[in-house]
């Protein structure tokens, strides 16, 4: 049963990981805008593109 | 409509300009968009169907932005090569704005990166020195229509510093707990057990660490609130929590230490948890609002100053002297007091008397700080420096520097004296008993009637509730600074209403005419003439007459000051004041237009403010429960108007300067009224700040309102009653969930004071009273919120 001891290490181990996780994305900011990212995200596709997309150019007025 | 809305910013097109088989209001909309075709970039339009905004006039409004004194304050990082500036860009809302405002270096090279902050509406940008510069920058944003806002407020030492501390506490809080649960959990259930026995210990004085920063970080505002609290004999919320804490904490460690018991780390951190969780929620407002402006946010940076030796040179206007020459550009503000020396003056002063109508300066008349040039160049002779113009004076004032919540003591805080003194002595009575019956058992129910007896859910009512409310609110457009603005907004008594700006608007007036009827054609000559006048009185009454034909007139003549003539056929018309018409009159204090034909009298067009919709109604629900006052910095002309309008009782002052508003809600306070202040200009600042509570109207709320305590957008004015409900509801939700939480209490104390607590039960109590609490505010508030919804 002293199995324990390495699991109990091996769990407090992995919690302090997560914890040290957490406490270096507050550090960076992450927490600080939580809107922007999740709207930025659906745009990569227009980022990398070098061309506009044919359909801009017969697109009609709205 | 498909046709006549611009493709740009979605206006109605009053002239079609055709481009790329796409309609556009004006040629800076067109602009906009050949910028954006040219660079590929049109994808912006997909994103969001018109977009933008029209670019504004902006010529050499940022020359300042070339001197290195100011790129030094405004930003945030410099070392020579790489500057990063972060703008406030009012115009941010949509994704196309996003996506427009993140691809700026393919507009500009220069550029590296530029990251917007949505929420907070501004725009982060790194860019290189040697290719551009911040000058250059903050025009490209204006030339596409995203203009930065930048005001003497972005002109100050020091970094902002982003508070993070409850991120942090809430997250060590939650791992603590997390962890203490699980291994805490083998003893609720198996006691006795060997292998449980075996490492009970480890398991414990495992649990022990983990709440010890739980104890000394997380918990620490509850000790420090609950000490300031006691030494300024009030017993506050924060005491009985910060004794539960500790009394948690002290017994099971003495628990652990002499193996009596497990301990109660689980219900200590969850409590702390739980605490923090409320304090979170209800920390949340509006990052794109500021509630703290003075007139720092109005003013610019820098002005052009001339002199003979230099030329036209910009300047920081905290650099301006007496008797320094200012140039200001249309559309600029005038920073301090002075003199006009050259040029027509047409000022708005709207932003600190409220005021909407221009007003006429000629040279040699005096001009005061804060009001914004409306017609060409000017040139004035500075008479004070920025702190001491009139305006600015108001700020020196104590109101803005006293803290309103200091003098307020919430509805938990009261209950909380009562409930403190309660479980005392509750627990000095059980302990008592149990010294005469078992005296072995005293210390371990004294502990645990403290432990149980600790108001998590009591607390936890107020912040939940208020929370959820201010979201509501914010939906519907009213954006409250903080919870306890709800709790102050529900106990007014008084409510003081500025008139111009606030129960008027700010856009439209309505004219009467009183005298002889005009004949068809003096109808269609009166509208022509007005037709070529650019004053504002002929351009609000050439509004508001009907169409008619056009005709070209003979003759057309404006008389400054004074009046418009103009000829058509034999007709002979003349507009503007009595004396210039020919008319007897006295003068009176309304607005009028005198009209004459043929040097005949005709007749005069008075000009009446016009309410908001729904004031008269407004009026009538609110007479019932509060005191209505009007307090006006304006003359009695709207008197009888208004008396006609306003229940009768309302009180109407006028005459009142922005040191008179504040002095009356002072002097009615100390006669037990709590105010509630509705104002929009500067001109109130003072009143808002030493009202209980003040609101500011505004008709764009990401821009101009002076500090207070809420921001009411002027098209939900007439809904005013129904927030004040709305708050008095919540006050009875919270009261409802404080009825709630004694009776977990009750049920607690039943375990405590017989000797019965075993910590699993402790474990169950604490967080059902704490979740049920939440759950119920949450439910109750949304209940509230979508009847605030509904009508």
């Amino acid at each position: 049963m002293s199995v324990i001891y390495i699991l109990l290490t091996i769990s407090i181990i992995v919690a302090i990981g997560f914890f040290a996780a957490f406490i270096y994305a507050v550090k960076s900011g992450q927490f600080d805008d939580s809107y922007t990212p999740s709207v930025r995200m659906l745009f990569e596709d227009e980022l990398v593109k070098e061309k506009p997309k044919p359909t801009i150019k017969t697109k009609k007025t709205n | 409509m498909d046709k006549s809305t611009c493709f740009h910013c979605g206006d109605d097109c009053d002239t079609i300009i055709q481009f790329n088989e796409k309609s556009f209001c004006c040629n800076g909309c067109k602009t906009v968009y050949e910028i954006f075709s040219e660079n590929d970039l049109t994808c912006y339009y997909d994103l969001q169907s018109s977009p933008g905004a029209i670019p504004k006039e902006i010529q050499g409004k940022y020359d300042f932005l070339s001197q290195e004194n100011i790129i030094e304050k405004l930003t945030e990082f410099n070392d020579g090569n790489t500057q990063i500036v972060t703008l406030y860009i009012p115009h941010i809302h949509c994704s196309s704005c996003i996506w427009i405002l993140e691809n700026g270096n393919k507009l500009n090279p220069g550029i590296s990166t530029s990251q917007v902050n949505f929420g907070k509406k501004t725009v982060r940008v790194t860019y290189d020195t040697e290719k551009t510069s911040l000058k250059e920058i903050v025009i490209l944003l204006s030339s596409i229509g995203y203009e930065p806002y930048i005001s003497l407020d972005d002109f100050k030492t020091g970094k902002e510093h982003i508070n993070r501390t409850l991120i942090y506490k809430l997250g060590i809080a939650g791992f603590a707990f997390g962890n203490v649960m699980f291994l805490s959990f083998p003893e609720y259930f198996e006691v006795g057990e060997f292998w449980l026995e075996q490492y009970k210990h480890l398991f414990r004085w495992l649990m022990f660490a983990f709440s010890l920063p739980v104890v000394f970080y997380a918990a620490q505002d509850y000790f420090v609130s609950a000490f300031k609290g006691l030494r300024a004999k009030l017993l506050n919320i924060d005491v009985p929590i910060a004794l539960g804490i500790s009394v948690l904490f002290i017994r099971s460690t003495i628990e652990i230490i002499f193996d009596l018991g497990s301990g109660f780390f689980d219900s200590l951190t969850g409590l702390v948890f739980f605490l923090l969780l409320g304090k979170f929620f209800q920390q949340k407002t509006y990052s794109f609002l500021s509630f703290e402006r003075d007139y720092k946010s109005y003013f610019p940076i820098a002005i052009t100053k001339i002199s003979s030796e230099e030329g036209e040179t910009p300047i920081q206007v905290y650099e301006i002297k007496k008797g320094d020459r200012l140039l200001i550009r249309n559309e600029e503000l005038i920073p301090v007091d002075g003199i006009l020396i050259n040029g027509k003056a047409r000022i708005d002063y709207s932003f600190v008397t409220g005021e909407s109508e221009n007003v006429s300066k000629n040279s040699g008349d005096k001009l005061f700080a804060g009001g914004k040039q409306t017609a060409g160049v000017i040139e004035m002779e500075a008479l004070k420096s920025v702190e001491q113009s009139y305006l600015t004076q108001l700020w020196s004032n104590d109101v803005f520097s006293k803290n309103k919540e200091d003098g307020f003591t919430t509805l938990t805080n009261r209950i909380s004296k009562r409930f403190t003194i309660a479980v005392l002595s509750i627990s000095i009575l059980a302990t008592t008993f149990w010294l005469f019956v078992d005296a072995s058992k005293a210390m371990n129910v004294f502990t645990a009637v403290l432990i149980i007896a600790c108001p998590c859910a009591i607390a936890l009512s107020a912040p939940f509730t208020f929370g959820n409310l201010l979201r509501i609110f914010g939906k519907q457009k009213f954006y409250v600074k903080n919870a306890s603005v709800i709790e102050q907004l529900a106990a007014i008594n008084t409510i003081i209403f500025d008139k111009t700006g606030t129960i008027t608007s700010n856009k439209q007036s309505t004219a009467t005419y009183e005298g002889e009827t005009l004949s068809t054609s003096e109808g269609i000559l009166l509208k022509n003439t007005l037709r070529g006048s650019n004053h504002p009185l002929s351009r609000t009454l050439y509004d508001i007459l009907d169409e008619n034909n056009i005709i070209t007139l003979n003759h057309f003549e404006e008389h400054l000051g004074k009046g418009i003539e103009a000829s058509h056929n034999n007709e002979n018309i003349k507009i503007g004041s009595a004396s210039f018409v020919g008319s007897s009159e006295a003068s009176v204090l309304n607005t009028a237009v005198h009209i004459s034909t043929n040097n005949i009298y005709k007749g005069k067009y008075t000009f009446y403010n016009s309410y908001r919709k729904g004031l008269s109604k407004l009026f009538n629900k609110l007479k019932k429960h509060y005191d209505l006052v009007i307090l006006s910095g304006d003359n009695e002309g709207e008197l009888e108007n208004l008396k006609k309008i306003l229940p009768s009782k309302t009180k109407l002052i006028f005459n009142q300067k922005p040191d008179d508003k504040l002095e009356y809600i002072k002097y009615h306070q100390t006669e037990g009224a709590k105010v509630l202040m509705i104002g929009d200009g500067l001109n109130d600042a003072g009143a808002l700040a030493q009202s209980n509570v003040g609101i500011a109207l505004s008709e764009n709320v990401n821009v101009f309102s002076p500090a207070c305590d809420a921001i009411l957008d002027a098209s939900k004015f007439n809904q005013l009653y129904k927030y004040i409900k709305v708050s008095k509801s919540a006050i009875q939700i919270i009261k409802w969930s404080f009825v709630l939480s004694f009776v977990y209490n009750v049920i607690g104390l039943y375990f405590a004071v017989t000797g019965q607590l075993a910590p699993v039960v402790a474990a169950i109590l604490m967080p059902l009273s704490s979740i049920s609490i939440v759950v119920f505010t949450t439910i109750a508030t949304n209940i509230l919120g979508r009847k605030l919804a509904r009508n």
